[in-house]
């Protein structure tokens, strides 16, 4: 039983280092156009809001805190601390997903969704922008701009593939509500309970670094 | 050639044992529901064989479209569509898989002295996920094909073809995620289900083979997996991450690409050189020469694999200062494929050879597996790769190492364990004939295509200059007898397990664990644990058993 357990954990490590390298994919590209395009990046990341974006990182750090202390609860057999843990990151990560939601539909409107209809204008005529003057943008060479696409080709690709990574995750944590209030995961049969923690901890990581990837490129000292 | 090592028990009172993980439960759902290893292992064999036979006959309606010059037997889409599901097929639904989730499936657990691999269910979700990809492969075949060839290049995946990449796609990424399941399982297998005595240094070489070619699997898949993904997005909604259009640069995607299609080349050697340990230590009844030096091997080549992915891209654009690089790291593999070439071959020195099916598939390994190993050097030198790539020369060459090496492999694995897997023996004669048919039909098939390679003869087209004629008709005249030589193992094979000649434990007189429960084993493997209290390969511990026991039953009798 033991051996198990010791068994699934490492698994998950396993399977959590091919996640790093999965993502580390989109990095390498993020890396590479980065470099290549730093002003149409720049101006990208000017019309992502970081308010939300800090708000999302707050919601995500005090998700990993209440799964955390889920998984205390589950070693220390406290069926109802568990099940309240789980509704709580439950609940956490839905709203993660809203705001997100809020984000995506800011982008579609401005049409800055690559693909049909991406419009330059916010970039080529800041001035016609309220993000981009309240950033003070100057008005990027029309070949420039044109790059910002590449920026919103993987702000979509990253935050997308983190999301979809978040509703698996909220997935698997309704069934674990359902489980948790049947008792299953207090009776000392808590290996599903910690993978799943390693599993939502990796996927709050991930978004700690896209969130500065991302919404800080130009603010720094 | 009269000495043989074979020892089988009295063929008139042996029995198959009763109780045997085949015969423990009965019924469909009794298989597809398994969590035993050796079950999934048969399920795989099966899938894989079916796959096999798809690519083969795909690859024998390339070789006679090829037949002559014209492109006459159909036309050039449906050639590119042919040899793009031909690749596909092998290398994601057969190579990838092939020893791996079969033999290795089967074959860990036994070494390792335990009852099962560390996540069974795992295992099972494995199976399945691999059975899904290998019908969404089906689907686009029905469904009218898919003409990028297997490398998914773009720009052409994302914007100039109308064919179904996005079921392919799919359908890799699908198979993709069960090559990196059973990867996983055996890495934590290895680290953890070692039976007590069973040291890293007293693994059977074909574990350690397996332990790289899994880091391979964990670590590049993910990498083609995210690829993938955004070959989809791009041509489902046009996001710009490889289009130059927009600023992207498709050769991002070439790179990303090949750091898993590269090392997935190893992914599907390693495990093969694993069988070939096995297999000349066995029939050279000798310990494998520099043991320590092969284990470290497969590990080296598994790393020193991530780091030359840009080889394939010499002609691509790369910078000359990369391809600098790439080409002295490339050579670096070709050293620990020679320690282990050349540890065979110094435990074949003053062996007690015998020369039984598996090791002539295994003496067919080592020749091709080197021919096609030192054409790599060629092409890993950016001067003469610039000349050969995109010919011929680069088809015979990694035929030669895929076919030639891990087909020979896999094989000479089958025909090893095949006792061991189902209790009987194949039959002798008519399977050392198909060994050396597969041979000669394997230099008639691809040795030309070297000649072709070097003359100028492009790949990926239907119709070539007339005076490449004569060549191709012989390389497909060898694809022919190639074609026998694969379909008699199936006869025989299939034939044999009903009227085999009865095992026993260790007809070949192995050492492994495997070698000492019955067969086919028992679901749970181990009556009891067994303890490990020798290094592999001691043949003179096995001598030692075997007196033990006559003495035993002497004394038994005398009693």
């Amino acid at each position: 039983m033991e051996q198990q357990a010791d068994a699934a954990g490492f698994a998950m490590w396993l399977f959590l280092l091919t996640e790093v390298m999965f993502f580390g994919g989109l990095f390498t590209a993020y890396l590479i156009y980065r470099n290549w395009y730093y002003p149409a990046f720049v101006a990208g990341s000017h019309q992502l809001d970081v308010r939300w974006g800090t708000l999302n990182t707050l919601v995500l750090i005090i998700s990993s805190f209440t799964m955390a202390m889920g998984v205390w609860c589950a070693e220390t057999r406290r069926r109802s601390g568990l099940v309240l843990c789980l509704i709580l990151t439950f609940i956490l990560g839905l709203g993660f997903l809203g705001i997100k939601t809020v984000e995506y539909s800011e982008k579609i409107e401005k049409h800055h969704v690559p693909g049909l209809h991406y419009s330059l204008q916010s970039f080529t005529h800041p001035e016609t922008d309220a993000a981009a003057v309240k950033a003070g943008d100057k008005p990027l060479p029309p070949d420039m701009a044109r790059h910002t696409e590449i920026y919103f080709s993987l702000y979509f690709a990253m935050t997308g593939m983190h999301a979809l990574h978040m509703i698996i995750g909220i997935g698997i944590l309704g069934f674990m509500i359902f489980r948790a209030r049947a008792g299953a995961y207090t009776t000392g049969h808590v290996t599903f309970v910690e993978n799943f923690g390693l599993y939502w901890h990796f996927v709050d990581i991930i978004w700690i670094y896209l969130f500065a990837l991302l919404y800080l490129i130009s603010r720094h000292a | 050639m009269s000495a043989t090592i074979v020892s089988l028990p009295d063929q008139s009172t042996a029995r198959i044992p009763k109780v045997n993980f085949l015969t423990k439960e009965n019924g469909l759902l009794s298989w597809l529901l398994t969590g035993d290893h050796k079950r999934i292992a048969i399920l795989y064999l099966i899938s894989i064989t079916f796959f096999f036979f798809i690519g083969g006959a795909l690859a024998g309606l390339i070789r006679l479209e090829l037949l002559a010059p014209q492109s006459d037997l159909m036309a050039t889409d449906t050639y590119n569509k042919v040899f793009t599901m031909h690749g596909v097929v092998m290398i994601f639904l057969f190579l990838v898989p092939s020893v791996p989730a079969t033999l290795g499936n089967f074959l860990i657990p036994l070494m390792l002295g335990a009852k099962d691999l560390a996540l069974p269910k795992v295992n099972l979700l494995s199976w399945y996920l691999y059975v899904v990809g290998g019908i969404l492969v089906l689907v686009t075949m029905i469904t009218g094909g898919v003409d990028t060839g297997w490398t998914f290049t773009t720009p052409l995946s994302t914007h100039y073809v109308n064919t179904n990449v996005l079921t392919t796609g799919l359908a890799v990424f699908v198979a993709g995620f069960s090559s990196i399941f059973t990867g996983l399982n055996f890495i934590v297998t290895i680290h953890k289900m070692r039976c007590p005595g069973m040291t890293w240094f007293r693994m059977p070489l074909f574990v350690w083979a397996h332990y790289a070619a899994s880091i391979l699997m964990v670590l590049g898949t993910p990498v083609l997996a995210i690829a993938i993904v955004l070959v989809a997005l791009e041509r489902t909604i046009g996001i710009g991450v490889f289009d130059p259009a927009k600023g992207g640069d498709p050769l991002l995607f070439q790179h990303l690409f090949w750091f898993y299609s590269h090392p997935a080349v190893y992914i599907m050697i390693l495990p093969g050189m694993g069988v070939i340990s096995e297999v000349i230590s066995t029939f050279s009844r000798k310990r494998v020469f520099g043991y320590t030096a092969v284990a470290f091997s497969s590990v080296a080549i598994a790393v020193f694999g991530f780091f030359v992915w840009a080889h394939h891209m010499f002609i691509m654009g790369v910078s000359n200062y990369a391809v600098l690089v790439f080409s002295l790291l490339t050579m670096l593999v070709a050293v620990p494929s020679a320690i282990k070439i050349f540890n065979w071959t110094f435990t074949l020195y003053k062996g007690s050879i015998t020369f039984e099916t598996p090791m002539l598939y295994a003496f067919g390994f080592m020749g091709l597996f080197t021919i096609g190993g030192l054409t790599g050097v060629f092409l890993g030198t950016s001067g003469t790769d610039i000349h050969l790539t995109e010919t011929y020369f680069i088809v015979a060459h990694f035929h030669f190492v895929m076919v030639g090496g891990m087909l020979m492999a896999f094989l000479s694995g089958i025909h090893f364990w095949w006792p061991k897997i189902t209790g009987r023996m194949y039959p002798e004669k008519i399977s050392q004939l198909a060994a050396v048919v597969t041979f000669i039909g394997f230099n008639f098939t691809f040795f030309p295509q070297f000649i072709l390679g070097t003359l100028g003869m492009p790949r990926r087209y239907a119709a070539y200059p007339p005076e490449f004629q004569i060549l191709n008709v012989f390389s497909t005249a060898g694809a022919t007898i190639l074609g026998v030589g694969y379909l008699l193992p199936v006869l025989y094979l299939t034939w044999s397990l009903r009227y085999g000649e009865i095992a026993g434990n260790n007809p070949w007189q192995a050492t492994g664990l495997e070698w000492q429960i019955q067969s086919p084993p028992l679901t749970e493997n181990f009556t009891e644990i067994p303890i490990m209290d020798h290094e592999a390969y001691d043949y003179e511990w096995l001598e030692n058993q075997n007196l033990a026991r006559q003495k035993a039953k002497e004394v038994a009798s005398v009693g």
